[in-house]
């Protein structure tokens, strides 16, 4: 509405958003699934994530309009913009775009003005997820975290360059590379290159900062292409590794996570000792840490939208009290790092004309977040439809991808920002009904089991040219039911076979072109992208 | 990312049956007692192919695993020689589907003691 | 004996006398089940380590049986005492007849 035009850009200032009370002798800075967004960019948040269990209702499970009320937020706000979904394409148009490296960089440098001494962790999904960051294998976020010169980091997606290019670029890293729950699959023992934790002697005080990798690495993504390496929860382990740096005198506990929010919220309640769980992978951005059992835990969002900063009060061994801001990077407002911005512009240069070509233009928000679909993957699923010549098509859950606004052209780079990924290949095979039935089974289950040790935290498996209706409370096998072959209306019948057309197979020598150079094609020749309703996937028990 | 092995999940009868039998076998039919053992499994499997699964049987003079989904359901036995320190061991397992993985132990005096552990074998799924 | 099957342990090199050391072995050894098919439909038959000894100055630690459920180079960790200075020895038996063993020497002090 237009009250979503109000001046309140204007009245925002850097000042405000970096406004914060130096509390305490220890501050922590929080930033994680950058996904490779080195500019600003636009990022809806989601408007449907479906807490299951004893995470129903609790947030980060609470959307939109709830969410604003639960934490008392105005519409049309600025946090009602970076923390919400809803009306969000005018509130883009006010507010500007979001992230940027550079802009972080300011960040930063600012926290470190008052507390030159502050930890600066970075949760991971870092080396992943845009055009420079697929064609130089990483290189690019190395160069520009580099210059952040960040204390510790831990990993994600990072793995799929394959562990040859992980070896070769953490044996590089001027920080620690850092991961509890990285073995070696051999001989099941820890690894060298990825130690369990790091003490950091700050403010007078002794502080361990634990890594927890993504702890389903093999499943979610292709474990061929880092065999060496064996993952897991391992809490067992991890309630080791406090007791260890607690031994070692650390007066305060951080766990840098890559677990997700509601593994990180269990964790915390089996594991003694945490003070703070920096949370990452499931991309919440919640305005205030959430408590669980006596450690708070911090969760930053995602796309480089936002920093985290947390100040602490820690005393005899004892973390006594905590100040956290989650600082929304408004890339209009805040004034971007010369040296960084530089330094982006250096890595994207090569490639600057090829991703910069307009492939097409969108007259409807383009954005991904949501349980069950978002317009950006019911274009890619028409993609894989119309160009791969299927019946039915299934698109992965991924959190991670940009929004784009009505009226914004469509470059190879915003393609790339939803689509890259080292094993992008668009399969063309048939499945049964039956199979199909067990795909939907097996992943929903992957998402809303009750038990979050067994959530690997995406959303649901977008399909296209098929519907179903799912009952998120019951067991697996039991919650897809009524599949429906949209083209004809017929119920999907499970003797039968369908083509099916699809991309990010897990498996090793899947065959097909590549995943943005089928939806480059399509959307070369819509011109224009015009989003309809999606109503498919009829939703109960939640 | 929902990431499917395409071909690799099969839905298979459960064997329930096959595995009661062996233990039957195994035991005379002798009544299993329980809390003596535990059993150490992944809630989900990395690679159903090699599943690390481990042991510990206090009093135990021989275990034997069974993984009751799997079409045959024997694994292995161990028995513990005299310099054996402790009645546990690891070892990696296949699994083809999601399915119970059943310790079975026979203690020093003759009686059995059981455990079991859940292992999910998905096709995958996730996308933070 | 079929190629390419290679043992290695890691034991270590001293102890305490009585003192509890963990033993890790490994074997590279494909472990074919007998259930599965080659590309002509055709059972490929079972070829696995069906048996796996460890002992101590001719005393044995643990001696397992192995079904083909077992994964592609079984992996064995288990708990030995020593009473002496001496040799662990490694044994294990391919359903092809086929034995391979090695040895670790380990000093009690
Ligand atoms: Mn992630
Ligand atoms: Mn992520």
């Amino acid at each position: 509405g237009n009250w979503a035009r109000l001046a309140a850009q204007q009245t925002l200032t850097q000042d405000q958003l970096l406004e914060f009370d130096t509390f305490g002798n220890v501050s922590l800075i929080h930033v994680t699934d950058i996904h490779a967004q080195l500019k600003p960019i636009y990022f809806r948040e989601p408007s449907e994530n479906i807490g299951v269990g004893s995470n129903k209702g609790a947030v980060p499970h609470v959307t939109g309009a709830q969410f604003r009320k639960l934490y008392g937020i105005q519409d049309g706000s600025p946090s009602h913009y970076a923390l919400s979904s809803g009306d969000f394409a005018s509130l883009a148009n006010a507010y500007g775009r979001v992230g940027g490296l550079d802009r972080v960089a300011t960040v930063i440098k600012a926290i470190r003005a008052e507390r030159p001494d502050a930890i600066l962790l970075d949760g991971g999904d870092t080396w992943h997820g845009s055009y420079t960051c697929f064609k130089t294998a990483g290189q690019d976020m190395v160069n520009v975290m580099n210059a952040l010169n960040p204390d510790a980091m831990t990993f994600h997606w990072e793995f799929t360059l394959g562990s040859e290019r992980v070896n070769e670029i953490v044996e590089s890293l001027p920080f620690a590379a850092l991961g509890q729950n990285i073995f070696d699959v051999e001989w099941d023992e820890p690894t060298e290159l990825f130690p369990p934790y790091k003490m950091f002697e700050r403010g007078g005080t002794k502080v361990a900062v634990i890594g927890q990798a993504f702890p389903y690495m093999p499943i979610a993504n292709p474990g061929w292409m880092f065999p060496e390496y064996a993952f897991g929860i391992r809490d067992e382990n991890m309630q080791a590794m406090v007791d260890e740096v607690r031994a070692e005198g650390a007066e305060c506990v951080v766990v840098l996570s890559h677990n997700g929010f509601d593994v990180d919220k269990k964790m915390a309640t089996v594991v003694d000792g945490i003070d703070v769980i920096l949370s990452g992978h499931t991309h919440d951005a919640l305005p205030e840490p959430v408590l669980s059992g006596k450690t708070i835990i911090v969760p930053s969002g995602s796309n480089g939208k936002f920093v985290s900063r947390v100040d602490l009060d820690i005393r005899n061994g004892q973390m006594l009290g905590y100040r956290h801001k989650l600082i929304p990077i408004f890339s209009d407002v805040i004034e971007p790092d010369a040296e960084v911005s530089a330094l982006i512009d250096e890595q994207r240069a090569p490639y600057l004309a090829e991703m910069s070509e307009v492939i097409g233009k969108t007259d409807s928000l383009l954005y991904r977040r949501g349980n069950f679909n978002g317009t950006w993957d019911d274009l890619i699923c028409d993609a894989l439809l119309s160009e791969r010549d299927a019946e039915i098509a299934l698109s992965p859950g991924v959190r991670w991808g940009p929004s784009l606004i009505p009226g914004q052209d469509i470059t190879r780079e915003d393609i790339f920002n939803v689509t890259s990924m080292s094993y992008g290949q668009a399969y063309r095979t048939e499945m049964t009904g039956e199979f199909l039935k067990v795909v939907l089974e097996d992943v929903a289950d992957n998402i809303f089991n009750p038990d979050p040790y067994y959530q690997q935290g995406g959303d649901m498996v977008r399909t296209g040219g098929l519907g179903y209706r799912i009952d998120i409370g019951q067991p697996q096998g039991s919650r897809i039911s009524n599949l429906t072959l949209l083209n004809s209306g017929e119920a999907i019948d499970p003797a039968r076979s369908y083509v099916v057309a699809g991309w990010a197979s897990v498996n090793e020598g899947t065959e097909g072109p590549q995943i943005w150079d089928v939806v480059e094609n399509h959307i070369r020749k819509l011109g224009t992208v015009t989003a309809k309703p999606n109503n498919s996937v009829e939703v109960i028990g939640a | 990312s929902s990431t499917f092995a395409l071909a690799s999940l099969t839905s298979l009868p459960v064997f329930a049956s096959t595995t009661d039998d062996e233990i039957a076998a195994l035991t005379g039919g002798a009544e299993l007692g329980e809390g003596a053992i535990t059993l150490t499994a992944p809630e989900i499997a990395e690679n159903g192919n090699t599943v690390p699964i481990a042991f510990d049987a206090p009093g135990a003079v021989e275990v034997t695993l069974f993984a009751d989904g799997n079409p045959v359901p024997n694994v292995a036995t161990f028995k513990f020689g005299p310099l054996s320190a402790s009645r546990s061991a690891s070892t990696r397992i296949r699994l083809a589907t999601t399915q119970d993985v059943v310790a079975i132990a026979k203690m020093e005096d003759g009686s059995f003691q059981t455990a079991k552990a859940n292992v999910k074998v998905t096709i995958g799924g996730c996308g933070g | 004996m079929a190629s390419g099957v290679k043992p290695r342990v890691k034991v270590p090199k001293k102890a305490a006398a009585g003192e509890t050391i963990t033993i890790k072995t490994l074997i590279s050894h494909k472990m074919e089940s007998g259930q599965r098919k080659d590309d002509d439909g055709n059972i490929i038959p079972r070829s696995i380590i069906n048996r796996f000894t460890a002992d101590f100055n001719g005393q044995n630690v643990i001696d397992v049986t192995l079904e083909p459920a077992i994964s592609t180079n079984p992996y064995f960790q288990f708990e030995a005492v020593v009473p002496e200075s001496g040799e662990f020895k490694f044994t294990w038996y391919d359903d092809d007849g086929s034995v391979y063993d090695t040895s670790k020497k380990i000093t009690v002090n």
